[in-house]
């Protein structure tokens, strides 16, 4: 809502010295928001004055435009000389006149130039010139009789003004007009309020439209005043368009005019029908199936049967409470109105607006909830102005009105002491809530009796009270203070282990890189994830931002993929990236989201059935790297990323969890088959790790050797592993043995190290592979790794023979799971 | 070595007098001090206190001197000795010392040549700046709960008092997941978690839920699709706006120093009731832009406030809704922006640094803030 500060002062005696901006702070402290305080006008300077057209000469120019050389009296010395390329005056006429060494809005600096043969000797102003309104068709007339030459135009034209732009929230819709935000204002500074709504009515005459509401859940009021004779030559008076225009609205036509102005003086939306075209009574029904509309908007809508429509005996001609049909549409001929001010159901119109996706001012306003009590006055205003500015003649009204629930609620005189945590006083209480406009009843025992004013049907309970009555008082004046919480259990297990891991992968050398969920199929395509692929069943978005990425990722790899990509391509190149976060797994099946009532807490079956209907949202965690690992320098080479490292930020990730990995080889995509690692916990897979396949790699542009981990953390963490018991540290010798295992090179060297741990024994403290040799000494097909083997007992200092014999058994139990032999 | 003396032996007797003596004694400093190395050192030894040395001759004929003349001329020898033993032991320890000291300057390097052969990794600024807001909770004895990203629309709308005409609904430009009435959305606000939370627990309820939230917002240098919130829920006997403004009071001192400037103005969301928004004084212009046309702010527009989040006393209804017995019990909630918070305290200037996983944003803020 945008407010002119010259137009709150009408109904709010504010010091005459008060500021846009302070006005601004004190509604803000009272609960408005706000936004800009604008100054139209305010890059005006220089002399801008009322003008006479004293003479004038019409030239023909050679490039086909025809100009008036004008001689006009600007109340100073002799008349000034003016080429004018308008048409639109008369001698006589008097004009606003920019004169040279004045600045126009927009910092349009007027001199004395040449032009067309002449000096022109200042400018006279179109109506945009000078930010009045949209019109540049021709020069802004002055009505004779209103001003004097040479007066100071800006302010005869009350160009200069200040405009609060507020946003409005949703329960404060009284506050979309004039007389809500000056209530606000003069409540504020505690001053007189004069309520635009006291509008004399007029007698109700005779001949007034009949009207009818057939389904009361769809509006309770309607009022209806006839006029006619509007003078076809009425325009909208110049203090009128401006006041549309600051609020920004276009000034359109006098009739239509006025029915906004009267909405933003008062809130009520009106229309004005155009009486002859209107066919018989006046309804507000629901739409009936197959019934459309021809929306101003020039939309052909098909309603829908719950859709609040006014008809006339043809069928509907409006939107209620949102748009105007074309059929009814006034225009430059309508001489006779009806004009329709109604209460409709806030629900219906805010149903209907989402239902056509037609936000208007009105429906705005009617979902936000009108003052009922407004129709009779508004729709007076409206008759009013336009008897005044249109010459009409009042035909009559008629008035349907139903009953509206009274809303009493009782309210406990210290309550908002109590919400607020500081004394209030129940004098206080009762003279902020009579300020917002409350009738009270104050009976003994300290609980009112309140019925809140009828532009407030958003105070239902005594907690909205408590609100008017605190913020009246002002939030800045409550005190602060710290609750006692009860003793907490600090973190949990799960939230301890995602912050360590973040922390180890960030110690190891990565950089966390949270990425937006959405993805596409493309990228799916390009990384090789087949149709098969159950990353592929992804939920998808009803209105992505991107028709490219509708889906909710199944994976970390996409975002973080393109996320390494990017920095390749912005010149980072040896970059490694990790992200924890969750990946969104469709139910099976569509289980219906079922929606209990909120009248209180719903049964334990209903709230489980409520989480049944969320997909599964694992945590992920995932790993990406390219270029080097370790870079070049003075020192030597630099070490490209390898396989190895997306395998061991796996083991980085298990080791900040506290859980042990298994590591097998795996086959999947977008992995390089030979050079992708599954990863294990507890027989289970819940990871791969490796480098990506080449062609994957090419495809989405990333680097060659480019390498990926990926791991569902959840299920990591979902088995904690056995306690641990504390170790004795045995201070006897170590024993150490090293041997050399011949096996076929497809052996997996995990494999023999697990062999060899469980042939050695329990005296094995550790193994080490410190060789593996491919080559001509072991022949084809063959592979040599050497291990270091430490054994040690907590009790005694090993023998020789106790040794030899733990090696052979490690020995042997290697060569019958692997077929390893002793390289000779 | 010779026999000692049976006789007087006049020619002997010279190389003890004391004249001689001393002379050798004073060669043999000199000599001690003019040594430049240990190299010299060790021949200064040899030819000054070695076996042959004057002095160790005139300590062998002591024996010979008469037995009256032996003391002095012991006496005599052995302090001479003494000063020369002394003299090369020091001079040892300097020459020594000097070597050491030679050999640590050979040694010298250049220690500010680049040794950064470890990659450097970070963590984002958004986690670690929910971490810290979590650790600020929990030493005041709150837990940290969690919800689904993609939720019930039951649970990010209806429980939270946003009925299915609320206007507050089409506000907030929501994600729907799969068809808009299939009852899914990815939830707008951390606001969910309070109701999930109070269907679980019973109060006294103190918890904070940081976490991401989703809104249609095409990205730009101010606006994000993905965003972060932490929210906080306390729920007890007998709390009040003054509890909830003296906990959002120390959260911002906390997080932005003792002198940020906090405004607390009145507000509305459906599940506060009185509701509030918490602003915070511009960083950038601290005000001096309101109303000057010549000094705008493009942080603050120049409004000279910064919106930091919402809050309010949790609105009865939504007590209702969860099981809460309204009449006993009060709560207050917030829900604070985090992007805002990072803008704030680190003066990051677009969105789009904090969201692309470009390196460069990231790894000056380490591993933790």
């Amino acid at each position: 809502m945008r407010v002119p500060l010259s137009w709150l002062r009408e109904h709010a005696d504010l010091p005459p010295d008060a500021t846009g901006h302070e006005v601004a702070t004190r509604l803000v402290a009272a609960g408005l928001e706000v936004e800009t305080v604008d100054q139209p006008g305010h890059d005006i300077a220089g002399p801008v004055v009322v003008g006479r057209v004293l003479s004038f000469e019409e030239e023909q120019h050679a490039n086909g435009k025809t100009i008036r050389w004008c001689s006009v009296e600007t109340g100073e010395g002799d008349p000034r000389g003016i080429v004018c390329g308008a048409l639109n005056f008369a001698v006589g006429d008097l004009v606003v006149v920019a004169l040279p060494g004045a600045t126009l809005p927009g910092g349009f600096a007027i001199t004395a130039r040449k032009t067309y043969g002449h000096v022109s000797d200042g400018m006279i102003c179109s109506a945009r010139e000078l930010e009045l309104g949209e019109d540049h068709t021709g020069i802004l007339v002055l009505d004779t009789g209103h001003a004097e030459v040479g007066a100071d135009a800006v302010a005869l034209l009350g160009l200069r003004d200040e405009v609060l732009d507020i946003a409005v929230t949703p329960d404060r819709g009284y506050c979309l007009s004039i007389r809500g935000v000056a209530r606000e204002a003069a409540t504020a500074y505690d001053v007189a309020f004069h309520d635009p709504a006291d509008v004399a009515l007029p007698e109700s005459g005779d001949g007034g439209r009949q009207g009818r509401i057939e389904d009361p859940t769809a509006a309770d009021r309607l009022v209806l005043r006839s006029v006619s004779r509007l003078d076809p030559q009425a325009r909208t008076p110049l203090w009128m368009q401006r006041r549309l225009t600051h609020c920004g609205m276009r000034p359109v036509a006098l009739a239509v005019d006025v029915t906004n102005y009267v909405m933003l003086e008062l809130g009520q939306p009106l229309h004005a029908f155009d009486a002859r075209r209107f066919d018989g009574d006046v309804v507000v029904r629901r739409a009936a199936p197959g019934e459309t509309l021809e929306t101003l908007d020039h939309v052909r809508r098909e309603l829908h049967p719950e859709d609040i429509v006014i008809a006339d005996g043809r069928g509907p001609v409006g939107l209620a409470g949102t748009m105007g049909g074309t059929a009814t549409e006034i225009d430059a001929q309508s001489t006779d109105l009806v004009i329709e001010a109604a209460h409709f159901s806030p629900a219906g119109v805010a149903r209907m607006s989402r239902r056509h996706k037609l936000a208007s001012e009105a429906s705005r306003r009617f979902e936000r909830g009108v003052d009922p009590a407004l129709p009779p006055a508004a729709s007076a205003r409206a008759v009013q102005l336009l008897q005044e500015l249109g010459g009409v003649t009042y035909g009559g009204s008629t008035e349907v009105d139903l009953p509206r629930p009274d809303v009493t609620i009782s309210y406990p005189v210290d309550r908002a002491e109590r919400t607020a945590g500081m004394p209030i006083g129940p004098d206080t209480v009762v003279a902020h809530l009579q300020a917002v406009g409350a009738v009270l009843d104050r009976p003994a025992g300290g609980v009112l009796t309140v019925r809140p004013p009828s532009w407030r049907p958003d105070l239902l309970q005594p907690a909205d009270l408590d609100e008017e009555v605190i913020r009246l008082v002002g939030y800045e004046s409550i005190p602060t203070a710290l609750p006692s919480a009860p003793v907490g259990r600090g973190f949990t297990a799960e939230q301890r282990a995602r912050r360590r891991i973040g922390q180890a992968l960030a110690a190891a050398g990565y950089v966390e890189a949270p990425c937006y969920p959405f993805v596409g199929t493309e990228v799916l395509d390009l990384l090789g994830i087949g149709e098969g692929d159950p990353r592929r069943h992804a939920l998808r978005l009803a209105n992505p931002l991107s028709e490219e990425e509708p889906f909710l990722r199944t994976s970390l790899l996409p975002g973080l993929l393109l996320a390494l990509r990017r920095n390749d391509r912005r010149g980072m190149h040896d970059v490694g990236l990790f992200e924890v976060g969750n990946v969104y797994l469709p139910a099976d099946g569509s289980s219906e989201v079922p929606r209990p009532s909120v009248g209180g807490r719903p049964s334990d079956d209903e709230l489980a059935a409520l989480d049944a209907a969320l997909p599964d949202q694992p945590w992920h965690v995932a790993v990406v790297a390219a270029g080097l690992r370790e870079p070049a320098g003075w020192w030597g080479p630099g070490r490209p990323v390898s396989w190895a490292d997306a395998v061991e930020a796996a083991r980085v990730v298990a080791r900040a969890a506290g859980v042990e990995l298994d590591i097998g080889h795996g086959a999947e995509a977008p992995w390089h088959p030979g050079r992708c690692a599954e990863l294990r916990r507890q027989g289970a897979v819940v990871g791969h790790a490796g480098e990506l396949h080449p062609s994957a790699a090419a495809r989405l542009g990333l680097p060659a050797g480019t390498v990926a981990m990926e791991l569902d953390l959840s299920s990591l963490l979902e088995h904690p592993g056995d306690p641990l018991q504390a170790p004795r540290v045995s201070t006897f010798p170590v024993a150490t043995q090293d041997v050399a295992l011949v096996v076929d090179a497809h052996v997996p060297a995990g494999e023999v190290e697990a062999a060899l741990r469980a042939g050695a024994g329990g005296l094995l403290e550790s193994v080490h592979l410190f060789d593996v040799y491919r080559g001509e000494q072991v022949g084809e097909g063959q592979a040599s790794l050497a291990y270091t083997l430490r054994f040690r007992a907590p009790d005694r200092t090993l023998t020789v023979e106790e040794v030899s014999a733990a090696r052979a058994e490690a020995v042997a139990e290697a060569g019958r799971r692997t077929g390893a032999v002793q390289r000779g | 070595m010779s026999a000692p003396n049976k006789s007087y032996d006049p020619v002997q007797v010279t190389t003890l007098n004391a004249e001689e003596v001393d002379r050798a004694r004073d060669a043999a400093l000199a000599s001690i001090a003019a040594a430049a190395d240990l190299e010299t050192l060790k021949r200064v030894r040899l030819d000054h206190a070695g076996d042959r040395s004057p002095l160790a001759l005139a300590n062998r004929e002591i024996g010979a001197l008469p037995p009256a003349a032996r003391a002095e001329a012991g006496k005599r020898v052995g302090s001479a000795r003494r000063a020369v033993s002394d003299a090369l032991a020091a001079r040892q320890g300097e020459l020594e010392q000097a070597r050491d000291e030679q050999v640590l300057v050979e040694e010298a390097v250049d220690v500010t040549l680049p040794w950064d052969r470890s990659p450097r990794g970070a963590r984002h600024p958004l986690t670690t700046i929910q971490e810290r807001v979590a650790d600020l909770f929990v030493a005041m004895g709150y837990e940290v709960v969690e919800g689904p990203e993609v939720e019930a629309e039951w649970f990010n709308f209806d429980a939270l008092n946003l009925g299915p005409d609320h206007p507050a609904r089409s506000m907030q430009d929501t994600f729907w997941v799969g068809s808009p009435d299939a009852g899914l959305v990815l939830r707008t606000q951390t606001s969910p978690v309070q109701i999930r939370t109070m269907m679980r627990r019973d109060p006294p309820i103190y918890v904070i839920a940081p976490g991401r939230v989703f809104r249609t917002d095409e990205l730009d240098a101010t606006h994000t699709p993905v965003f972060s919130q932490v929210e906080g829920l306390v729920v007890d006997e007998g709390i009040t706006m003054a509890h909830l403004r003296g906990t959002l009071t120390h959260f911002a001192t906390e997080m932005f120093g003792a002198d940020v400037v906090t405004r607390m103005r009145p507000s509305y969301f459906p599940f506060t009731e009185p509701s509030a928004e918490m602003d915070l004084r511009c960083w950038v212009c601290h005000g001096e832009s309101v109303g000057n046309p010549e000094r705008p702010c493009r942080t603050c527009s120049s409004e000279g406030w910064i919106e930091w989040g919402g809050c309010g006393m949790v609105n009865p209804r939504v007590l209702t809704a969860c099981g809460v017995d309204p009449e006993r019990y009060s709560g207050f909630a917030f829900g604070m922006g985090l992007e805002r918070t990072l803008m704030s305290r680190y003066g990051a200037e677009d969105m789009r640094d904090m969201v692309e996983g470009d390196v460069r944003f990231a790894l000056p803020f380490g591993m933790e803030l």
